[in-house]
């Protein structure tokens, strides 16, 4: 069944006929077709979800769309692929998507022997445990012979049993492959504990749960879960743009420029301004790009901030802080590199 | 060597074409090597072509990751199994469990769907209607949808864990599956075990025995009651010299779950009936197909000679209906044991669950689906061998 797309992808490894056999022209692929593809979650409120009307949301799709705006400046050019935590990399590293922003936590296997590039980071996560309130439990390392519904392929598997492990503790996976099916296991009561990335957590806690208010999300924070878009390793120019459409956001948030007020600034005589909005130009003809590319970025889909509180952010129900994802300047480790 | 200087010599002469394709000889040769080569390429384009392409994207190659530390928990083992054992040990137990459930699966199948094929050709309406409706709706819904309707079933239906049902002393149902004791260790059970196999090969030599003596004699000998005499009385007596030990292994609850004895998680469980029920609906009909197979006048031969009706059945009737029954059953154990790959989706760990996270862990898809396809052929290949040896035996012997 799924495994026939993890087969899928495999032999298109094989065959190579497909548009990753190609080394470089990922950015010349996919202007010649028109559109992104880009590889999302299924089904996770905040970061990949489709809404009632079917339109995907979230963070991660907004990034999807944020490299569509770069290259076509339109914000539907892009053809979203829902992938499970299993088919992912098969379906980046076979070219079956342009982009995976797919909320994936960024390691060393996966940048080296996965065959992955990633771009900057857009959440800083870490892993956390929800339990259901009836069970009295307030900390993890209460946990010991728990029952834990885990998603399958996901590094959340290995940092729950590294954890319990360090605390010598012991506990019963129940690892399942799709979302939907790890998230009814535990509302179900087939588990104690549900973990995953913590933003995830809320996400389910908000938008899945049958009462909210039943379920608490544990203090200890096991992981550092960077999440971040992917591309396929060998193809500079395409993870270049990938890489500048994130900092872009950031950067423009620094600045101060939102899509409200982006036209005020098109006129500002500051040079890192004009720049960032090529009216100096430069900048989108080193990406490949054209020039305006940062402006329509911020015009349509906001900057960082923007885009973090539209979708995940105090006033959603996921009711997640900046925390971590704050901007440097505000003690959070949003940083952009300069754009000149 | 002679004729072959003959032949080069021949066509030399008028048209000058050594090589017509209208020779058959020479156009069987030709089209042989032309598959063959075209395979050759084919299959050398495959592999230089994958080469280059994970190198291309520095994807790592190999089966090296297989002595790697897994580190990633497996819910149920037959062995013993720690998240820092390695890939390849976790990769055998996906492999047992997977074992587990298709031997298990296979008999219970076989042991529902021959009740539910003789029930369809039952002379009591009520039986064979049912019968008939089981089939029918079984097999017409796709299993996997039966193995989320089974699992439902189980997480939505039973009680929590900490009010978990307890119908016999020592045996609890609930949502985290059915916890039962077991006897406590003791050296007793090994020495059963032995004296079973004792029981098992005298079994073997006294049919051959017995049957000897009938074909000289002419003398039946009850080598049923003596072979269920033997297989049970040498393991009884080897309880009772061992002290009869009775102590039980009862699981209690203990912080979160049920400690000792031994647990049907409710994974196992879904597995395990969704596979049974569906594959016993094509079974059944295999069965079915099977006994009216066999001519209604064997069987009134068989009465007219005098023989008992227990032994029309399995002297007459079964072995003809087997002739027919047994190779399309072949096809449903090999089903049985590939569906069981559709745990994946209700979290039992058979060997796809976990070679799917060993590939994405490791990233190595081709090495892993390899692994996957590679021990589903020998899996089917074994059990295809065994079935045709056994068809073969019971094959019909023209005389």
């Amino acid at each position: 069944m799924k495994s026939g797309i993890l087969a899928a992808a495999a032999a298109a490894v094989v065959f190579g006929a497909v548009t990753g056999a190609q080394a470089g022209p990922t950015l010349d692929a996919v202007k010649g077709r028109g559109f992104v593809q880009c590889g999302v979650n299924a089904g996770l409120p905040g970061f990949g979800n489709p809404d009632s009307s079917g339109n995907w949301t979230g963070l991660d799709v907004d990034y999807c769309r944020a490299v569509a705006v770069a290259l076509f400046n339109d914000p539907n050019k892009v053809k979203f692929t829902p992938l499970s935590a299993q088919q992912r990399f098969p379906a980046i590293q076979s070219g079956e998507v342009d982009l995976l922003s797919r909320n994936t936590t960024v390691t060393l296997t996966r940048d080296t022997s996965v065959g992955l590039n990633f771009a900057p980071v857009t959440y800083y996560d870490g892993q956390g445990f929800m339990v259901n309130k009836k069970l009295g439990v307030k900390s993890a390392k209460e946990l010991n012979g728990a029952t834990v519904c885990v998603q399958a392929g996901t590094t959340t598997e290995l940092n729950l049993a590294d954890y319990f492990r360090t605390n010598n503790m012991s506990y019963n996976p129940v690892v399942i492959e799709s979302n939907d099916e790890v998230n009814a296991a535990y509302f179900a009561g087939r588990c104690d504990v549900l973990t995953t990335d913590a933003s995830g957590l809320a996400g389910t806690r908000a938008g899945v749960a049958p009462v909210p208010d039943d379920h608490l999300i544990l203090p200890e924070i096991i992981s550092k879960e960077p999440l971040a878009p992917a591309v396929r390793h060998g193809d500079d120019q395409w993870f270049d743009v990938v890489k500048w459409t994130v900092y872009a956001t950031i950067q423009a948030e620094e600045m101060g420029i939102t899509s409200k007020n982006v036209d005020e600034f098109v006129n500002s005589k500051n040079p890192e301004i004009q720049r960032i909005l090529g009216t100096s130009p430069g900048m989108g003809k080193a990406l490949g790009l054209d020039e305006k590319w940062a402006y329509n970025i911020i015009k349509t889909m906001g900057n960082y901030g923007e885009i973090f509180e539209r979708n995940v952010g105090t006033k959603t129900p996921l009711k997640l802080e900046r925390g971590l994802n704050a901007l440097w300047t505000n003690g959070g480790l949003q940083y952009a590199m300069p754009i000149r | 060597m002679a004729s072959e200087t003959r032949d080069t010599a021949r066509p030399s002469a008028p048209g000058g074409v050594s090589f017509s394709l209208s020779d058959p000889t020479v156009r069987a040769v030709f089209y042989q090597v032309l598959v063959v080569g075209i395979v050759i390429a084919v299959g050398w384009f495959l592999i230089h072509n994958t080469l280059d392409n994970l190198s291309k994207r520095s994807i790592a190659t190999g089966f090296g990751f297989l002595d790697r530390e897994a580190s990633f928990g497996i819910g149920e083992s037959l062995i013993d199994y720690h998240p820092r054992d390695s890939y390849g040990r976790a990769f055998l137990v996906g492999v047992l469990n997977t074992l587990k459930v298709s031997i298990i699966g296979v008999v219970l199948a076989t042991v529902l769907g021959t009740l539910i094929g003789v029930a369809r050709l039952s002379s009591n309406w009520l039986i064979a209607k049912l019968a008939s409706t089981y089939v029918e709706i079984v097999r017409n819904i796709p299993p996997l949808l039966q193995l989320f309707f089974w699992y439902a079933l189980v997480s939505e239906s039973m009680p929590p864990v900490r009010q978990a049902l307890n119908p016999i002393p020592g045996v609890f149902l609930s949502q985290r599956g059915l916890f039962v004791p077991v006897p406590s260790a003791d050296p007793v059970w090994g020495t059963m075990g032995f004296a079973l196999a004792i029981a098992v090969i005298a079994v073997i030599f006294l049919r051959r025995w017995a049957k000897a003596r009938q074909e000289r004699t002419g003398q039946p000998f009850p080598v049923g009651s003596a072979s269920l005499g033997l297989l049970i009385g040498l393991p009884l007596i080897a309880y009772i010299a061992g002290g009869a030990p009775t102590a039980l292994d009862v699981p209690k609850l203990q912080g979160f779950n049920f400690v000792g004895g031994v647990v049907i998680t409710p994974e196992f469980f879904a597995i395990l009936v969704g596979l049974v029920v569906y594959t016993a609906a094509f079974i059944a009909e295999v069965v079915r197909s099977g006994i009216l197979a066999v001519n209604w006048g064997q069987t009134e031969a068989a009465r007219a000679l005098g023989i008992d009706s227990g032994k029309t059945l399995r002297l007459v009737v079964l072995p003809q209906a087997l002739r027919v029954i047994v190779p399309p059953l072949t096809s449903q154990y090999l089903n049985l044991t590939k569906n069981s790959s559709l745990a994946l989706a209700i979290g039992y760990p058979d060997l796809v669950s976990i070679a799917n996270t060993t590939l994405n862990q490791t990233g190595q898809a081709i090495e892993g689906v390899a692994m996957i396809m590679g021990t589903y052929l020998v899996i089917s290949l074994g059990i295809s061998i065994f079935m045709n040896w056994y068809n073969k035996r019971i094959a019909l012997v023209e005389r």
